[in-house]
């Protein structure tokens, strides 16, 4: 492409970001005995290293303690290298996949493409957590995204490959299982189950089931084996949900303990029958009229049902959302803008105790000025820009004097800046009263989850209302 | 939102490019340090606690007061607002004391007085006329300027890394630069004055603004073919310039061996171009000729000539060369591991516009570089890699340490005398060009 030295600079302004963030501290930082996913990533590695794949899964040994010798292992070689091994593997998976996702890109400029690329990579969430807390999400982000790239490209085997091993590698993937399934049997359904489709069908079953086997051949050995691993990828003893997270059943229980009040085997049923409710609509949409802007609108909406209603949902999981909000920032820039800024704020309580609170601000008023010099986001605000023309003239046969939607978010988006500012700025100055210790953290995630409720309302008008008289007047991307 | 678009300067490229650079710096402020930083904390002890009598006298610390007054002044002033940050900072028994919020205070204070070098590269920019290439936003001289400024390598890593007050420094240089681009004489003299009562260094390019401001602003004439029209010459003027500039004279030895540029300067001035030109030369040369010179000193020409890099091609290709070496040469300033990758990310991202961005700029011409060039810039990347990453694991280590840093000196004074030759040759021969043509 021309202008390839412009998205080279965006990449290195990417790296350079990435590696000044983490040098600073990260999370359990010098914090025995529990310490913090720092330690959980270093002790995952002593195990996978010295023990053999039978007992991956049984490490709780008190007789192994000779192994826990390194444990709360802290120091500069030994962060510089954890850090290394973060860089190198975003290096190699997740930025090439947002590289080539925008240059493929249609109908845009080469400079939008370029812009679009910085935006993307700036995203504060994905780098504050993965280089300051420490998590290796880009690996999975990453595959999913590549998994996005093939099925939108129609080269469905790979992405379905890259997807699998995405799931594989993080079981929270699962949040983006379902649109990648409808969207993929939507398509089959499309060229025809008795022809084409039904081979397309057994095609990627087969890759499917493949990819599975192979990731867990070594565990497969015992049956008791498989179910340890099952037992600690869902864990589910652990609760509805389990400290600060911006989702309904935290929220909720602010006003009626529901954790306490009701019995387990319910909350299982309430969460999974809210999270089905809300996600169905957009995916059986999506298996009758499959098309890739659909595809990833589907994912967003379903990865913001499963953070709002699923069980044992952690702050950071957000990230799932977060990530197709990035897919779709050329087409609504000013909601995408929003949803990522009130995403990353959402992390605060954790970012604070991981004393990251100056990167997190810097990193956030960059990713803003980037978002606004790239998009002039500010002057997309019309019903058209938002992709609300067609919901408001629906509205208008009922309600002729629905004209002001546009004004409304507007003033929404201002309401939710200043509160997330002031919010802000009271956890990071004043103590909270001695009778709510957790005040700003509760503050932080009631808002939060109001702002994703609104969100997920915007989606799915987006997803219901896109019309195919609509879709039909430029290519189908 | 329409009074939030204003706000946010939408569509304002030169904010976004000043803001984005500041966020970078507020990012490197946990980086290593080197010991300049307790050199400043002891100034700011030594201005804040002591009488002025004693600040030239105090040596409780070995880094003893070494600048000129207005510096000491400058310390004196971010004193009273150090000590709302951590008042054991102002004790100059505190020998190396460098709690978090010292360290917060100090990057702080280097961001900020950063302002005076974003406003002397707005008015810089206003300087230089825009080619009509093409009206890209990113072929637009002004916009490349603003970033090779804005964002100059050199600058980031020795202010907001290593510990430095360069930012608002150059800052004075390049406004009293732009100032007399703008015609305005006294206000440019008046600045550089003032510099040289911050930094001594800057006496280097003395020679340059004496001769040309005796030169074009004493002699208010020409004769038709450009030569001096002693007539003219202005009583009012040179008392004037006196009166500011008292303290223009070539102490140092450097300059001298930039003599035939100054001469050049007085016989067949070019105007502000030609001024530039000389200033770059006279720093140049003091570089290479100077005594007890750092390595930080190449600053003092990059910079300017990167005014110049975007009006020429032939000054581009000058500038290019300088800048990848003099930026290269920095690279043993900062030698510990976790600021490896961000030296190299840098100087990556810096080199790979500027080449970029320049060639696009000059595309209609012919190329940049020649092979050898092309070459010799390829070169340091595997002496790069041979340094930090090769050497260290070689039985040599132990036995000659030296050589990594024998090898990045020798490099760059190659490509560095190159630069100094090509640009003292384009101005001898610009000026003769310029005789030709009046005749």
């Amino acid at each position: 492409m021309e202008k390839w030295y412009l998205m080279t600079v965006v990449v290195l302004i990417g790296l350079t970001v990435r590696w000044t963030v983490s040098l600073n501290s990260y999370s359990g930082a010098g914090k025995p005995p529990m310490f913090g996913d720092y330690e959980a990533q270093r002790h995952w590695q002593e195990i996978t290293f010295n023990l053999p794949v039978k007992q991956w899964a049984k490490f709780i040994n008190p007789d192994w303690i000779a192994l826990h010798t390194s444990r709360g292992y802290e120091s500069q070689a030994h962060k510089l290298f954890m850090r290394t091994t973060v860089l190198i593997a975003d290096l190699l998976i997740y930025i090439p996949a947002v590289v080539l996702y925008c240059c493929c890109l249609k109908e845009i400029s080469t400079k939008k493409k370029i812009a679009n690329a910085l935006c993307i990579l700036l995203y504060p969430g994905l780098i504050l957590i993965d280089y300051g807390h420490f998590q290796y999400n880009s690996v999975s982000l990453g595959f999913a995204l590549w998994g996005v790239l093939g099925i939108s490209c129609d080269c469905d085997l790979l992405g379905s490959l890259a997807f699998c091993l995405a799931i594989n590698y993080k079981q929270m993937e699962l949040y983006h299982a379902l649109p990648f399934f409808c969207f993929l049997l939507g398509k089959c359904f499309k060229k025809g189950l008795k022809g084409k489709g039904f081979v397309l069908l057994v095609k990627l079953a087969c890759i499917v089931v493949a990819s599975f086997v192979l990731c867990w051949l070594p565990f497969f050995t015992e049956r008791e084996q498989t179910l340890q691993v099952l037992r600690r990828l869902f864990p589910v003893d652990r609760g509805l949900f389990e400290d600060k997270v911006a989702n309904i059943w935290c929220s909720f229980n602010v006003f009626l303990k529901i954790k306490d009040i009701l019995p387990r085997h319910i909350q299982l049923i309430m969460s999974f029958c809210s999270t089905f409710l809300s996600l169905l609509p957009a995916c059986i949409k999506l298996i009758l009229q499959p098309s890739s802007k659909g595809f990833k609108f589907t994912l967003v909406s379903c990865a913001l049902s499963f953070f709002l209603f699923s069980f044992q949902v952690h702050e950071k999981s957000i990230l799932l959302v977060s990530l197709p909000v990035c897919l779709v920032l050329s087409e609504i820039p000013f909601m995408s803008t929003w949803f990522l800024l009130v995403s990353t704020f959402s992390m605060l309580p954790l970012l604070l105790k991981d004393e990251l609170l100056m990167p997190s601000v810097v990193t956030t008023m960059a990713f803003f000025i980037a978002c606004v010099t790239s998009f002039s986001i500010f002057e997309k605000t019309s019903e058209e820009e938002l992709q609300l023309k067609s919901f408001s003239i629906s509205v208008r046969k009922y309600l002729p004097c629905f004209t002001f939607l546009s004004r409304i978010i507007q003033y929404l988006f201002l309401i939710s800046v200043i509160t997330m500012v002031l919010l802000t700025l009271m956890t990071v100055t004043l103590d909270p009263p001695q009778k709510l210790p957790d005040l700003f953290s509760v503050l932080v995630c009631f808002v939060s989850c109001l702002n994703f409720l609104f969100f997920l309302v915007y989606f799915n008008i987006i997803i219901m209302w896109d019309s195919k008289s609509g879709r039909n007047q430029k290519k189908i991307s | 939102m329409a009074a939030l678009t204003i706000a946010t300067g939408t569509g304002n490229w030169f904010s976004a490019l000043a803001l984005g650079v500041t966020l970078l710096k507020c990012l490197l402020i946990p980086t290593y340090h080197s010991t300049d930083f307790e050199v400043h904390r002891n100034w700011l002890a030594i201005t804040h606690s002591l009488p002025i009598s004693q600040w030239y006298y105090e040596a409780t610390s070995e880094w003893t007061l070494d600048y000129p007054p207005f510096f000491a002044w400058f310390e004196y002033i971010l004193s009273h607002v150090a000590k709302y940050f951590d008042q054991e900072m102002l004790n100059v028994h505190n020998l190396n004391y460098s709690s978090s919020r010292t360290l917060l205070f100090q990057r702080f204070s280097v961001i900020f007085m950063d302002v005076l070098f974003v406003y002397a590269v707005r008015e810089c920019c206003k300087c230089i006329d825009g080619k009509k290439v093409g009206k890209e936003l990113t072929e637009k001289p002004k916009f490349i300027l603003s970033v090779l400024l804005l964002w100059n390598f050199g600058l980031l890593i020795v202010d907001h890394i290593h510990f430095q007050y360069n930012g608002f420094l150059f800052g004075l240089m390049l406004l009293s630069i732009a100032r007399l681009f703008q015609k305005r004489h006294m206000e440019g003299a008046f600045l550089f004055a003032v510099l040289l009562h911050f930094k001594h260094i800057y006496l280097y390019v003395a020679p340059a603004y004496g001769v040309y401001l005796l030169r074009s602003y004493c002699f208010t004439a020409n004769k038709p073919d450009g030569s001096i029209r002693w007539k003219s010459f202005s009583f009012v003027r040179v008392i004037s310039l006196g009166l500011v500039v008292f303290l223009v004279s070539a102490l140092s030895l450097g300059p001298f061996l930039a003599l035939p540029s100054i001469f050049c300067l007085w016989f067949k001035p070019q105007g502000p171009r030609g001024f530039l030109r000389c200033l770059t030369l006279c720093a140049l040369s003091s570089f290479m000729f100077g005594w007890h010179v750092h390595e930080k000193a190449i600053l003092l020409a990059i910079l300017p000539m990167s005014l110049l890099s975007v009006g020429k091609a032939g000054d581009a290709s000058i500038f290019l060369i300088l800048t990848t070496t003099g930026h290269y040469s920095l690279f043993p300033l900062l030698f510990t591991a976790p600021e490896l990758p961000i030296k190299i990310l840098l100087m990556l991202l810096f080199t790979i516009y500027s080449i970029s961005s320049l060639k696009t700029l000059f595309r209609k011409e012919k190329p940049l570089f020649n092979w050898m060039e092309t070459f010799y810039l390829l070169g340091l990347g595997p002496l790069e890699v041979c340094c930090e990453f090769v050497f260290p694991f070689t039985s040599w280590k132990v036995k000659y340490p030296f050589i990594p840093l024998l090898l990045t000196s020798v490099y760059c004074a190659v490509g560095i005398t190159y630069a100094w030759f090509k640009l003292y040759v384009s101005v001898l021969i610009d000026s003769a060009i310029g005789k030709t043509k009046k005749q």
